[in-house]
């Protein structure tokens, strides 16, 4: 056959307007995260953790006010008090994140998905988009009634205080956020190392078992490496304000550069390898 | 069309599809035929764009696939392994299939009734017999009314009937004047499904022929002849193109006559024949004897490479 092979195909599709947008891919990816029982579950969990585990905490803290030490009250923070179920509800976000692309390639989805997208990236983009409005709109959500609910808790001992408060406003906004970009933390590895196991060990290993591990150095070295970590730079975001932390924005701004780092990561990997 | 250019894949150092070239075109059935490990699925696998060449090139109707418009109107595929997330129901599958492309939603539900799937459609695909998950793979891979229909290894774990709808599936779409490619390592099937034939094995490229050509060219026909004469028989018949051999007195077998031209000439020289019986090869046995080349073919290189090796430390000289 004399046929070139870079021409424009002849072929007419049957059905008018029919094309690849980064719209429809959108669409496509919102259809696949709310057809799955899992993925609901998961972001379900992750809103309860949120959500309950500020609300325990503030009812223990309120209740045994009268207990605690000095240094305790001191060291008291009403908001990060509220917040401090993001701690665990973290887990569930990124096991979400990580699920959410592993899972289609454990089930071999992921050829169906780049056989009708064939330049890839778009399902990518696809698949972040819906994840930044879904998980991000629960986890700012969350964030806010934990807020909410943990402040009232406290006001049987007039612990509470308003979300006008210096720093309170930043603070909630910031842990909804830090939960968001550790979900998008987990999609990147989900799709960087294609595997469910070991995207979620290398996320824990990431924001759980680093972290202590890093106290054990010497302080000289701690000091320097410590601050950098994810966890910590986001809890310099949300947390209360600490020597060993980065400014806010400092630490908001090196989140987001973990976060995009693995986020290039798998958008290379996407494009480079074998689907 | 599909244009397959010179197409070679490694995996490390094995190599999987070794410099195929051929074409596949629109308004026929054609079989990619090919022992199991031959390289059928990791050549359907490049030309959806899955796995990129190690060398040489695919086209669609002309033009890269990776470049198109609307994809899921150029080429529907469906691949040997499971390509569905089995938590989803079917509906879902094939509706998120459809969205990326613009495809309508009532095309989802006329590509599920046409696979017949209309009553499990809302069912986790999870809980598919192997059966009902090929005519899912069927329905994904004509969602967007393909000009080019790719499908490996169709008709593992259907039952008769399903092999059969397959069978008459695919010549529909050939006869809409789609470009039809469906891979098997069954001969009996291709034989019955397809008009033109894509043989290989370990990667190479056997055989691009039609079906019945196919089978002549890989074997020929043989004529079986019972005589009193035989003896003589033999010595008139035998030529250039001609072998005669004999697999028992007053028996013999020919290769390169016809049964019409045996006769003749024992009937020319009053030769008494009690038996004439033409045997055509079997698809099967075609598929066998170019495949057992192939293995062959292979055997060798290996034993070589192997000899190269060992010879290699003398050849260079041990530096000490
Ligand atoms: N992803 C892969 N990595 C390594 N080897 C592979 C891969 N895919 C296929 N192969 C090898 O390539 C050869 C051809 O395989 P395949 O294309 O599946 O053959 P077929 O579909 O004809 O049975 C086999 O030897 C197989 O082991
Ligand atoms: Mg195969």
């Amino acid at each position: 056959m004399t046929t070139t092979m870079t021409g424009p195909s002849t072929v007419v599709p049957r059905f008018p307007g029919m094309r690849v947008t980064q719209g429809r891919v959108i669409q496509s990816e919102w259809t696949k995260f709310r057809s799955l029982r899992s993925t609901r579950i998961t972001l379900l969990v992750s809103v309860i953790l949120t959500i309950g585990i500020a609300a325990l905490f503030t009812a223990v803290t309120a209740n045994r006010w009268s207990h605690l030490s000095a240094d305790d009250r001191a060291s008291f923070n009403p908001v990060v008090a509220s917040l401090n179920g993001v701690r665990i509800s973290q887990l569930a976000v990124g096991v979400l994140g990580v699920l959410l692309i592993s899972g289609e390639y454990a089930t071999g989805m992921i050829r169906a998905s780049m056989t009708v997208v064939p330049r890839r990236l778009p399902v990518l983009w696809g698949k972040f988009a819906v994840f930044i409005g879904v998980v991000g709109v629960a986890s700012l959500v969350s964030t806010f009634v934990a807020f909410f609910l943990g402040q009232s808790l406290l006001s049987s001992k007039h612990l509470n205080v308003a979300i006008s408060s210096p720093g309170a406003l930043r603070m909630v906004i910031g842990a909804g956020v830090y939960l968001l970009l550790v979900g998008i933390t987990g999609m990147a590895l989900g799709g960087l190392l294609r595997n469910t196991a070991a995207g979620i060990s290398t996320l824990v290993g990431l924001y759980f078992v680093i972290p202590p591990i890093t106290e054990l150095l010497p302080s000289s070295w701690s000091n320097d490496i410590s601050p950098y970590l994810p966890s910590n730079a986001g809890e310099a975001f949300w947390g209360r304000p600490d020597i060993h932390h980065l400014s806010p924005w400092a630490g908001l701004a090196v989140l987001c550069a973990w976060t995009a780092v693995a986020v290039v990561l798998a958008a290379v990997r996407l494009v480079r390898a074998d689907a | 069309m599909i244009e397959v250019r010179g197409l070679t894949k490694r995996y490390g150092d094995r190599v999987a599809v070794r410099d195929l070239t051929f074409t596949v075109r629109p308004g026929s059935v054609t079989g990619f035929l090919g022992p199991n490990g031959a390289g059928k699925s990791t050549t359907m696998r490049m030309i959806a764009g899955l796995d990129a060449p190690t060398a040489g090139t695919v086209s669609i109707n002309g033009a890269h696939y990776r470049g198109a418009r609307a994809p899921m109107a150029e080429l529907g595929i469906l691949l040997e392994a499971k390509a569905v997330h089995t938590s989803r129901s079917a509906f879902n599958h094939l509706l998120a299939l459809a969205q990326t492309n613009g495809v309508p939603r009532r095309r989802v539900d006329e590509v599920i009734d046409l696979v017949g799937l209309r009553e499990v459609a809302k069912k986790r695909v999870g809980g598919f017999s192997l059966g009902m998950g090929q005519r899912l793979g069927v329905a994904s891979a004509l969602l967007g009314d393909p000009q080019t229909v790719v499908l490996d290894e169709p008709v593992n774990g259907l039952d008769p009937e399903g092999i059969l709808w397959v069978r008459n599936l695919l010549k529909g779409l050939a006869a809409e004047g789609r470009t039809v490619f469906v891979s098997s390592h069954l001969m009996s099937e291709m034989a019955l499904t397809a008009d033109h034939l894509i043989v290989v094995g370990r990667g190479r490229l056997m055989a691009d022929t039609t079906v019945a050509d196919f089978v002549a060219q890989a074997s020929g026909t043989v004529v079986l002849v019972r005589s009193p004469h035989a003896t003589e028989l033999r010595d008139l018949l035998v030529g250039p193109d001609v072998t005669v051999t004999s697999a028992a007195a007053g028996q013999l077998e020919v290769h390169g006559l016809s049964a019409e031209q045996i006769g003749d000439v024992a009937w020319e020289h009053r030769l008494r024949i009690h038996e004439l019986a033409t045997q055509r090869a079997s698809l099967e046995e075609a598929f066998m004897e170019m495949t057992r080349d192939a293995v062959e073919y292979h055997a060798h290189t290996a034993t070589e490479t192997e000899a190269e090796t060992l010879r290699r430390p003398v050849t260079s000289g041990d530096p000490r």
